[in-house]
């Protein structure tokens, strides 16, 4: 391992490019990791963890026993005595300074103690509850239904009609059909930000307003998609075509069973893409969805966040669930994200 | 997971099976060649829908004025909602003008999209040619700069929020070196500091993948013939890897222009909207908010301020098309 980390590229020698290298490699990794992890592990953390300051890394929460002769379970404290070993108390009542605590080990004895000589005893403590709670509480189940659905139809759609659009402007010869790639080209400047106010016109318009599918419908023709898939079937030899057609097959037939199976490669690599697009999606479904039982996760994240601000252990673990997803389909095709990335610039 | 995908599949097979028959009525009548447009037009019918239909709109709704949503029950104000936006004593001081909102939005708009397109260049920049460099562990450290790019902004914008947050982790960091908390969403320089550094956080590994794709362009033997001649690693890259990287890296700027003209998402999140007052609302906030989360939703001026924005990324675009096709000789 060590010697992994420190191979430079002339061996035995070390340079001063070797570790600016290294340092920035490393540099970069606490950057990108340390708010993540941090973001994570706190929402393990319980509402009184979360708010206290200084903040500690690991989730902990404060101990608490059942003793004989207490109704309650109380919490565990350290008493730090002068000059003497410290002590575990549980906690009975505090009035101001002063604390009447217990003897764990002998829990007839009671003491006054003043509280500047106990502290509070943690132990490490991850509360599932961060993530149960909002999920019976408030409307997340609902909005990840929302997610889910929203994700998985609109991906389903944006293969088939991108693919069969990539289909006819690689294997058909027809009038005006350079132009038309030329037209699906040109949307690829034109960004939702320039154009939203007049598109949630027309979704009005289509009576979608506040409607998964006016944000399913509105995403599915992706000039991306079909370029990519185009430059791919373009190096699909028109010959296979001709002996289906010979062979009989219909033109759909040659579409669904001979084009579309060819293209695995490209579809898998649009399809990685549009689940991560529209599991992210943000402003465009903030436009069209405005009732809470349409939301989908982002923006019931968002509008939860902002009504609750002070719930910080629900805000953390619901931010949690909605980069699962896209972490694990990272983690899983990470090779095939970046290739396609670094290839043809999607995202 | 399987059985899932196993299941569309085969649904999708039975739909496609139903399809198949009209499509060979239809194959008959028009011919082969034609059939090119069928598979074309349901793809056509939401680009129309969409896209096409909403640029035509937003030019024709810049040039009408009132509060109704219907384009015919709209009065015709010609270049009214233009000069509005564009009225303005100083042009330097958004408090001169008839929409200062518009014109705070556009300077910070413009701060953002210097500062952002600058610093992410630089930073994508170093970080491609150590990965370059990198002889093990590229794919692991490409990985590590890439996963931000596929977080959703929301969850960007609440993950730093929280790191930045009064009690956070930061907060944290600064008490313990002997320094005083700052509550830097609040505070107007820092707020605006944390925009730009998040956005380049959190865009950064695309533009590294795309200039890391470039570099690995450059064939390798002229490095060869450089070491021969024994040129030093310094001058190498000021006259090899840089010059040859050139072209790559002006599309870059421009495609990072083209994108920091419409920040919003992660910057909406983490500000709460724009805040502290409207230290961070930009030019597509403006237009959000113009059109649909007012009072009055004035969808002409909101239309007309998408307009001139669309000419902004339209000279762009081109700019990049024309780079782009230069630097492929």
């Amino acid at each position: 391992m060590f010697k992994f980390l420190f191979r430079t590229r002339h061996p035995g020698k070390v340079d001063i490019a070797d570790i600016l290298s290294w340092a920035w490699l490393f540099f970069g990794t606490t950057m990108v990791a340390i708010p993540i992890a941090w973001a994570i592990l706190s929402s393990f953390k319980t509402e009184a963890e979360v708010n206290s300051f200084p903040p500690s890394l690991v989730p902990k929460a404060a101990e608490t026993i059942e003793l004989e002769g207490q109704s309650k379970p109380l919490s565990v404290w350290e008493w730090h005595k002068e000059g003497e070993e410290s002590m575990r108390v549980a906690l009975i009542r505090r009035i101001g300074i002063k604390a009447t605590v217990v003897d764990i080990k002998n829990p007839e004895q009671t003491y006054q103690v003043p509280i500047s000589e106990i502290t509070q005893v943690k132990g490490v403590h991850f509360e599932w509850k961060n993530y149960t709670d909002p999920l019976k509480q408030f409307d997340f189940v609902t909005y990840i239904k929302n997610t889910v659905f929203v994700t998985f139809v609109a991906t389903i759609l944006t293969l088939v009609l991108n693919s069969m659009a990539a289909f006819a402007l690689s294997k058909y010869r027809f009038r005006g059909k350079n132009a038309i790639f030329m037209l699906i080209l040109s949307t690829l400047m034109l960004p939702l930000s320039v154009i939203m106010v007049p598109a949630f016109i027309v979704v009005v318009g289509l009576n979608l307003a506040d409607n998964l599918w006016g944000v399913i419908f509105a995403t599915v023709a992706t000039p991306t998609g079909v370029f990519m898939l185009r430059q791919y079937m373009l190096t699909i030899p028109d010959d296979l075509i001709e002996a289906a057609r010979v062979d009989a097959a219909s033109e759909f037939r040659i579409y669904w069973r001979v084009v579309l199976p060819l293209c695995a490669p490209a579809i898998a690599v649009l399809a990685i893409f549009s689940v991560i697009w529209r599991w992210n999606d943000f402003l465009w479904p903030l436009i069209v969805l405005s009732s809470p039982e349409n939301y989908t996760l982002q923006i019931g994240l968002n509008t939860f966040q902002g009504q609750f601000s002070v719930q910080w252990h629900y805000i953390l673990a619901m931010t949690v669930i909605a980069l699962l997803p896209v972490t694990v389909v990272f983690l899983l095709l990470q090779k095939y994200i970046t290739q396609g990335v670094a290839s043809s610039g999607v995202k | 997971m399987k059985a899932l995908i196993h299941k569309v599949a085969e649904g999708l097979d039975r739909l496609m099976r139903m399809i198949e028959a009209p499509t060979l009525v239809l194959q008959k009548k028009i011919g082969i060649h034609r059939m090119g447009y069928v598979f074309l037009a349901p793809n056509m019918v939401l680009f129309s829908l969409f896209v096409f239909l909403p640029v035509g709109l937003a030019i024709a709704y810049a040039f009408t004025g009132g509060t109704n949503m219907l384009i015919w029950d709209r009065p015709y104000v010609g270049l009214e909602n233009f000069s509005r936006l564009l009225n303005c004593k100083n042009y330097m001081e958004p408090a001169t003008c008839e929409f200062d909102l518009f014109w705070t939005a556009i300077h910070n708009t413009w701060w953002y999209t210097l500062l952002n397109s600058i610093g992410t260049l630089l930073m994508a920049l170093i970080t491609a040619l150590v990965l370059n460099r990198l002889v093990r562990g590229k794919a692991f450290f490409r990985a590590v700069f890439f996963y931000p790019v596929l977080l959703s902004p929301v969850v960007v914008g609440l993950i730093w929020k929280w790191f930045l947050a009064r009690n956070g982790l930061l907060n944290g960091f600064i008490e313990n070196l002997g320094g005083e908390r700052i509550i830097f969403l609040l505070e107007v320089f820092w707020s605006r500091f944390w925009v730009v550094y998040i956005s380049i956080w959190f865009h950064m590994g695309f533009f590294t993948l795309i200039i890391l794709a470039g570099l690995q362009a450059i064939p390798s033997d002229i490095y060869e013939a450089a070491q021969v001649d024994g040129t030093s690693r310094w001058r190498q890259f000021w006259r090899l890897t840089l010059p040859l990287l050139m072209p790559n890296l002006l599309v870059v700027a421009v495609l990072l222009l083209i994108r920091s003209v419409q920040v919003f998402d992660e910057a909406w999140v983490l500000t709460d909207g724009g805040g502290p007052g409207t230290a961070n609302t930009f030019i597509v906030q403006f237009i959000y908010q113009t059109a649909f989360n007012s009072e009055v939703r004035l969808y002409g001026l909101a239309s007309a301020a998408s307009v001139l924005m669309g000419l902004v990324l339209l000279i762009l675009t081109l700019a990049q098309v024309w780079l782009a096709k230069k630097s492929e000789y």
